[in-house]
């Protein structure tokens, strides 16, 4: 009984904020849920299939603006995750071992990510502005490497723009992590390696990175997750509809769903976005168990 | 440990990117937050022709900050309490207690913290609207109340999981002791467990806040002109026709202080709990 009543709060909590809003969600992608019908949502007439159809159908414009969403969002993940691993490995790296300024650059390097989300995005979309912007200025005005200043957050630039915001985001939490987990593997180990001949290259390899494949596996899968399904960085800078550039899913979901102030189509997106999620993570799960049970 | 030559010089290259990276962006908050009007409507200027502290005194009136920071505050601070100690309770059954429904439990609730946001927010939106023209008040629609209730949520999964393994660190016998001595689940929890859990339990807070404090998503369709939070406030200036990126550098500057010291002061706190936390 104790244990029952412990939980309570929470599966309570989970089933009003998380769990009813999620079947409710899938409902929702079955009925014409358009503008006339949100504070009257019994009288929503059944769409069956219907929004799946338009969804999908890549040959109408919806369909084809949600493919190409879809397409950018692969293409961002894979760039924002690949990129911020990559720093936060090499930082968690050459930090492993105490030198003079450690702590401070350790601290330093973890600011970006305990800031508020929009008051670093929005420094960004100030230094990406064309005419006052500092971007612009170093590119043009000190490097000499542009003839004029270019716009950063309309067009096609606006991509790049909003990857480079979100790995200055994300890369920290890499950090945090790795260093979190070098710091559990025992120090013996290092020792008996260069007992051994091994050098520090070939102790990072062999040591260091095969003890962190736990860490791995679930920093990847979350970092994977929070870009894939990020939202605030082109909302912050672009606001409620993101250049088509940039115009990753979530973002475009959304501004499909307040803008035309159709939820039954935008639920309906939602849930396919949930069915591609399920299946990467299996994937990804499955395939690193089998990895591990065979290490 | 040995470190060659290469190593160094790895170790220089990486820290001075990264250094650059990092603090650009705090280095353009700062200087252009103390800079007069004119110095960032032109060219960008790297120092301030003269500097000011005019945008800290205009933020507060260009757009009404402060009663945006109130709500923030409200909802921040009252969610993150709540979170903690539902997380605490749930956290301490998951660890002692072997229950039916307990994997099933810790299941549900981890894989929630991974479906995208926009897949909750379209039907919340419909069922707070609903519930309230079912009541015949605003109770939960762009309410500090919904908002409270919805974000004290967002951080649970993440936080009953965190607390949950710290709490498995801490031996069983402390709790065993006190029971002997008469107390019961509540008191050993109260008087000896969470005593020891200390860390964790700042973490999650920690956490849980800045969650909050940070979110876009929900804030920008849950709120309204009085209930408006910070994430969306801050928006307000960006969106006027003449933007004063001086007085929208010091404001970001000023709603970061909070969350930032927080962060300073407890990361060691911080990391403990992940280290034991995230990380077995």
């Amino acid at each position: 009984m104790v244990p029952y009543l412990m939980v309570l709060p929470a599966i309570l909590l989970e089933l009003l904020v998380h769990i009813i809003p999620m079947l409710v969600g899938i409902w929702m992608s079955f009925v014409e849920l358009t503008q006339f019908y949100i504070s009257n949502w019994a009288s929503a007439p059944w769409a069956g299939l219907g929004n799946y159809k338009i969804a999908l159908d890549v040959h109408s414009p919806i369909g084809s603006d949600l493919l190409h969403s879809f397409a950018i969002t692969i293409v961002y993940t894979v760039i924002v995750v690949g990129v911020s691993w990559t720093l936060g490995m090499s930082a968690a790296l050459v930090l492993q071992n105490s030198f003079r300024g450690r702590g401070v650059l350790r601290t330093m390097f973890l600011v970006p990510y305990s800031l508020p989300i929009y008051a670093g995005v929005i420094t960004w979309s100030f230094m990406f502005q064309r005419d006052n912007g500092l971007v612009n200025h170093i590119l043009v005005n000190d490097l000499h490497l542009m003839g004029s200043p270019s716009f950063w957050l309309i067009g096609n630039k606006a991509f790049a723009s909003m990857a480079v915001v979100a790995i200055w985001r994300s890369w920290p939490f890499a950090f945090l992590m790795l260093t979190a987990g070098m710091q559990s593997i025992p120090g013996d180990m290092y020792d008996a390696a260069a007992v051994d001949g091994a050098g520090i290259w070939r102790q990072a390899r062999h040591i260091t990175m095969a003890m962190l494949r736990p860490v791995n596996v679930v920093l990847v899968l979350m970092l994977f997750l929070w870009t894939f399904n990020d939202f605030n960085t082109p909302f912050v800078l672009f606001g409620p509809t993101a250049p088509k550039s940039a115009d990753i899913i979530s973002i475009h979901i959304y501004s499909n769903s307040f803008v035309n102030w159709n939820f039954g189509l935008g639920s309906a997106m939602s849930v396919l976005l949930l069915l591609f999620l399920l299946v990467v993570t299996g994937i990804w799960l499955l395939a690193t168990r089998r990895g591990s049970r065979r290490a | 440990m040995h470190e060659g030559v290469s190593f160094r010089i790895f170790r220089w290259v990486v820290v001075t990117f990264l250094a650059v990276f990092t603090l650009v962006p705090f280095y353009v908050m700062v200087t252009s937050s103390l800079k007069p009007l004119g110095d960032v409507q032109g060219d960008f200027h790297w120092w301030p022709t003269h500097a000011t502290v005019r945008p800290f005194v205009d933020i507060w009136s260009t757009v009404p900050l402060a009663h945006y920071f109130a709500n923030s505050l409200i909802v921040c601070v009252l969610s993150t309490i709540f979170s903690v100690i539902v997380a605490i309770f749930a956290a301490y059954a998951v660890s002692r207690y072997r229950f039916r429904g307990r994997n099933v439990f810790t299941g549900t609730v981890l894989s929630t913290q991974m479906f995208p946001g926009i897949l909750f927010l379209l039907p919340l939106f419909l069922i707070f609207v609903n519930i309230d023209k079912g009541l015949g008040f605003t109770a939960l629609y762009q309410t500090r109340l919904g908002l409270i209730i919805t974000y004290l949520t967002f951080s649970l999964p993440f936080s009953i999981w965190m607390l949950a393994s710290y709490l498995e660190g801490i031996p069983r016998d402390l709790d065993e002791s006190a029971r002997v001595d008469g107390a019961n689940a509540m008191g050993a929890l109260f008087r000896v467990v969470l005593p020891a859990a200390r860390p964790g339990v700042i973490a999650v807070a920690v956490y849980a806040f800045m969650t909050s404090w940070g979110e876009i998503l929900f804030a920008s369709q849950m709120t309204n002109d009085s209930t408006k939070t910070l994430s969306i406030g801050l928006q307000n200036y960006a969106t006027a026709i003449n933007v004063y990126w001086n007085q929208v550098m010091a404001a970001s500057l000023v709603v970061s202080v909070p969350v930032v010291v927080g962060f300073l002061l407890l990361q060691r706190y911080l990391v403990t709990g992940l280290t034991s936390g995230a990380v077995k």
